[in-house]
């Protein structure tokens, strides 16, 4: 059962066997076209598969957006040493539950991703990166491995073509930090999930030491259409310099949340109007996050003329990111949203690099007494001036991944912070106590 | 190690003094270290938990359907509060932050098992349920 109908606005690539009977299966996924891209790459060179990749214009799902193609291309192909593939399905990103799809309905299109990535580079042996919290998932993924390596599509001499690939799934513990490349790796090779300063780059230097083909479970996922049916065909789905669909995930204040596929630079009032079915209660659009809560907020009205795609987040100075949607309705408490993000920031900062570790801790301290009422007018620009200066300034993206949210919404919604100074503690609604972690 | 850590964690309830020799020992490496790398994760506990552990996500897009609100509703209806457990040890409660649910919340995660669209009504059914249940 699916979670959520589909929308007649979908354009289904990645998902196109989500709902079939037994999708999950290996039969059903050989009935459906399955492993025929690995065939097909298998007959071509590496470096022709890494350009067609290039040509599909795909970029990273996981949120940072980096053109895959190239990303491949890094990986020194002529190193004595053996290369790994990694698959990060560690999805923890607040708002964002697609991976969690791909895994469950339909396996073997990962599996099949993995194994062309692998064509890609010469690589026998990779791993998938399951956040501890999915355990069914790991059930299935590992059935799915196992149906794999009974029919011949994993293990030695795959298909008789000589190529050799092992494939492991790896459970996490919870630990959001894990979902960064780095600290990925880290807890792959049993350590604390704390984060690698670069460069080098995991294509170069990743797993145990060796270069590494680490992205998203969605990322691999479109690699076997791009085989299939050609890296033009994938690109043209999307805008000039991103191709394909996103699986988008319209959480928040919206009729019909769910994930859904659409195409990159589908319009963003369609998807909150037409996809999802409106604000909920026929509120208006009061904030919108596009991609997971480490992306800057926009107003509703920046809403009105953007498109889901890396471009035109860009020019609103926000991103893309991991395609987790938060819609916030005219009732939401924007002061309270942005506690509630830094919370999670400072519960998850891995307490490696100074300005993430205190900053997060210190704005959780003082957004909290904000929102309790207890704030003053200083602290307003003090939570802005702290945020910057976490900017730019730690190993990974977590310190930039809580700041940007922060800055956003003090600078576009600061009108909120001075409502709660003027003896209204949160303007929305009473007993505003959050519990503190 | 850490999936050893957490399969052995599901059988013998939480991580013991035990079981952290035990792991040091198999993977060659020293108690120590194996507590330097259980600390890190949230899933990995010191002390016992309750057979049923009930986690809620009051992440901003539960959040957005009132999880904060259900969160206190279970706190007051089992008398504990995060990461405590019931006198019987049957059942306890973790405010956790993400689980993946976003799409179909607010989210509640008892053990391994997910609760999509969770309810007030729907939340005191389930923990009544958790209640009898063996």
């Amino acid at each position: 059962m699916l979670y959520n109908e589909p929308s007649p606005l979908e354009t289904r690539v990645l998902s196109r066997r989500f709902g079939m009977p037994n999708s999950a299966s290996i039969d059903t996924y050989l009935a459906t076209d399955g492993y025929k891209a690995f065939l097909k790459a298998r007959g071509m060179k590496p470096e022709e598969i890494i350009e067609e990749v290039k040509i599909s214009n795909l970029r990273g799902r996981g949120g940072a957006g980096f053109p895959t193609g190239m990303k491949w291309s890094f990986v020194p192909r002529n190193s004595p040493k053996p290369k790994y593939i990694v698959v990060n399905a560690d999805e923890s990103e607040p708002g964002t539950c697609k991976d969690r799809l791909l895994m469950e309905y339909d396996p073997h299109q990962l599996i099949e991703g993995v194994l062309i990535a692998a064509l890609s580079v010469d690589a026998h042996a990779g791993w998938i990166y399951i956040r501890g919290e999915y355990r069914y998932l790991i059930e299935i993924m590992d059935k799915a491995l196992n149906e794999a390596y009974h029919k011949g599509w994993l293990g030695k001499n795959i298909q008789g073509t000589g190529f050799d690939f092992d494939l492991y799934t790896h459970s996490g513990a919870g630990a959001y930090e894990c979902g960064e490349e780095s600290a990925l790796l880290e807890s792959l090779e049993g350590k604390r999930g704390i984060p690698r300063i670069r460069p080098p780059f995991p294509a170069v230097v990743g797993a145990f030491q060796c270069p590494t083909i680490l992205n998203n479970v969605e990322t691999y996922c479109a690699v076997p259409a791009i085989i299939r049916d050609g890296g033009k065909a994938f690109a043209d789905l999307g805008v000039p310099k991103a191709g394909g669909t996103k699986l988008t995930c319209l959480t928040g204040h919206v009729n019909k949340p769910g994930v859904y596929e659409l195409t990159l630079g589908f319009p963003v009032m369609k998807m909150i109007n037409e996809v999802g079915g409106g604000v909920r209660n026929g509120k208006k659009l009061k904030a919108f996050i596009p991609g997971g809560s480490s992306c800057p907020i926009l107003t509703g009205e920046e809403c009105q003329d953007a498109t889901m795609d890396y471009d035109s987040m860009a020019a609103r100075k926000s991103m893309l990111g991991s395609g987790g949607v938060v819609v916030m309705d005219e009732d939401t408490c924007m002061v309270k949203a942005a506690l509630r993000i830094m919370r999670f920031y400072a519960h998850e900062s891995c307490g490696w690099c100074i300005p993430c570790r205190e900053g997060t801790t210190w704005l959780r301290k003082i957004l909290t007494r904000f929102h309790e009422g207890q704030g003053t007018r200083s602290d307003i620009d003090l939570i802005g001036d702290l945020s910057k200066n976490m900017l730019g300034r730690t190993f990974c993206p977590l310190g930039d991944a809580a700041a940007l949210p922060t800055i956003s919404i003090v600078e576009k919604f600061r009108q909120e912070f001075e409502d709660h100074l003027n003896g209204r503690p949160c303007p929305f609604e009473h007993a505003g106590h959050m519990v503190t972690v | 190690m850490i999936p050893m850590l957490l399969y052995a964690q599901d059988e013998v309830g939480h991580v013991s003094d035990e079981l952290i020799e035990e792991i040091a020992r198999r993977v060659g490496v020293t108690p120590l270290q194996v507590n330097e790398v259980l600390t890190y994760y949230s899933m990995l506990h010191r002390k016992p938990l309750g057979k049923y552990h009930v986690q809620i996500c009051t992440n901003i897009s539960c959040l957005l359907w009132d999880a904060d609100k259900l969160w206190e509703q279970a706190c007051h209806k089992l008398g504990i509060g995060h990461k405590e457990a019931t006198g019987d040890g049957q059942i306890s409660l973790e405010e956790v932050e993400c689980i993946g649910a976003c799409s179909w919340a607010p989210a509640v995660q008892v053990n391994y098992d997910f609760h999509h669209f969770v309810t007030s009504e729907k939340l005191d059914q389930l923990l009544d349920g958790l209640r009898k249940k063996q």
